[in-house]
């Protein structure tokens, strides 16, 4: 498996204030793959993966410096359109957090600013993207109830689902499974790897082993640099950095 | 960090070699038997293969445990499945030793056709070349495996080297066929058991290296 490069970073360096987040990292991240970052709290990976949609922007005293293309396209370039960016590049959180509205008025709210008004269009997308997101047949005979009266599983692909509305490329996931039992998390993971066909996946994950079943390539973060980042075989198997190996095997200290 | 993983493990190791040291007593028995001509001690050493055949079970086991339990990765994960292979390894070798057992006992009390000289000298490298192989397991000495690994050619040479001499016995007096035979088996069982010190080197390898390479 070499797909082609569907984001390359280069020299990232972030900043909050004077602290700084990320130390000159480098990495290509292959299209529709899995990659997943792992490292301790507060090693970079979830300000790494903010920087790719620049979710970073709304962050007082956060300053970028260095290149994230993608699809060749350097995304911190003046006149960016960050919304567009956005609907390129969905983003799934730890805590599942649907609106407080109907199943699907919350899948039809991107598509609806996004400006598609269709009736019959929105239908099509709402039904595609919870098929996409293997909630429709549990929730096909209700749509219009509350999407906060869903199970915290039944949530979290609720709000996969709703990035996969707006048709993005790439899907950022921070945590997405931490706040799920045993048996969701087993069904997000499938649907990731399913998701895989068609986009390409970015996830932070405390879950090393969750890292190691799902994942195609596997970064390790330490304190803002990014200690090595290879084939997820290699890294459970054989790292390459003494580091890696510490953090791995639990011997990190 | 993981204090209970690497108590278990280091437990695991001890349990090995624990292993490891009775099955290089049953090849030194054996051959002590050959030599003296003792059948009670060739008996002992068959019996001793339900306690090896007890450990190698009671140690992959463990090895299961560990992976099931503690989601090993990394090198601990390569330590545990390299344990989990010697072990089959032993076992094989502990096999090898009650064979030899046998063959005494298939000899029993009649004079030997020969002195026996590189039989004993082959016993004394396969038995020195595992226990320099455990050495480089617990020191984790890819060095000394190779060298070890590299030491089998010796032995092969040997079990040549009694064959082609027993031959020439059999063809010179058929009479002798029957011991002779089995003495070739007993020197086939010997390098056989340096063939699986070879494998137990490789795997010292990989546990260290990630790599396999063969010797």
């Amino acid at each position: 498996m070499n797909n082609k490069t569907k984001v390359k970073v280069e020299n990232l360096n972030c900043f909050y204030d004077d602290f700084q987040a990320l130390k000159d990292i480098n990495m290509e991240i292959k299209s529709k793959e899995i990659t997943a970052l792992i490292g301790p709290s507060g090693c970079g990976k979830s300000t790494f993966l903010r920087c790719l949609n620049r979710m970073n922007d709304l962050i007082e005293g956060a300053r970028i410096e260095g290149i994230v293309c993608i699809d060749d396209y350097d995304i911190y370039q003046n006149g960016t359109d960050v919304v567009s960016l956005r609907k390129k590049v969905g983003m799934v959180f730890q805590q599942p957090n649907p609106f407080p509205k109907s199943i699907y008025d919350n899948i039809a709210y991107g598509p609806r600013i996004h400006g598609i008004k269709d009736r019959s269009r929105l239908n099509e997308i709402v039904e595609k993207s919870l098929k996409n997101s293997a909630l429709w047949e549990e929730v096909k005979d209700r749509l219009d109830t509350s999407a906060l009266d869903l199970s915290g599983g039944q949530q979290q692909r609720l709000c996969i689902a709703r990035a996969l509305a707006v048709e993005p490329d790439i899907l950022l996931m921070d945590e997405p499974a931490s706040a799920l039992d045993p048996v969701a998390t087993s069904r997000i993971e499938d649907l990731m790897k399913d998701l895989a066909e068609n986009y390409t996946i970015v996830i932070v994950t405390h879950n090393m082993q969750q890292a190691a079943r799902i994942s195609d390539r596997t970064g390790f973060f330490l304190m803002g640099e990014l200690i090595e980042f290879d084939r997820t075989e290699t890294i459970f198997e054989k790292p390459a950095q003494q580091k890696t190996e510490d953090y791995i095997t639990g011997r990190f200290g | 960090m993981r204090k209970n993983f690497n108590e278990e493990l280091k437990k695991l190791k001890n349990e090995m070699l624990k292993m490891s040291s009775i099955v290089e007593e049953s090849i030194y028995d054996s051959v002590e038997a050959l030599k003296n001509q003792d059948l009670n001690l060739a008996e002992k050493v068959r019996e001793k293969d339900d306690r090896i055949d007890e450990f190698e079970k009671k140690l992959e086991e463990k090895c299961i445990q560990l992976i099931a339990l503690q989601q090993p990765v990394a090198r601990d994960l390569r330590t545990i499945i390299v344990i989990s292979k010697v072990v089959t390894d032993l076992e094989r070798i502990g096999d090898h030793a009650s064979n030899i057992a046998l063959m005494v006992e298939n000899i029993g009390q009649k004079k030997l056709i020969k002195p026996l000289i590189d039989v004993p000298r082959m016993t004394e490298i396969v038995n020195r070349r595992l226990r320099d192989s455990l050495k480089a397991f617990v020191e984790v000495d890819v060095d000394l495996a190779q060298k070890i690994a590299l030491e089998d050619d010796e032995v092969d040479k040997l079990d040549e080297q009694i064959l082609r001499e027993l031959l020439t016995f059999m063809m010179e007096d058929p009479s002798t066929i029957g011991q002779a035979m089995y003495l070739i088996f007993i020197s086939r069982f010997l390098e056989r058991i340096g063939d699986h010190t070879t494998n137990i080197c490789e795997r010292i390898i990989y546990m260290d290296t990630g790599q396999r390479d063969e010797y």
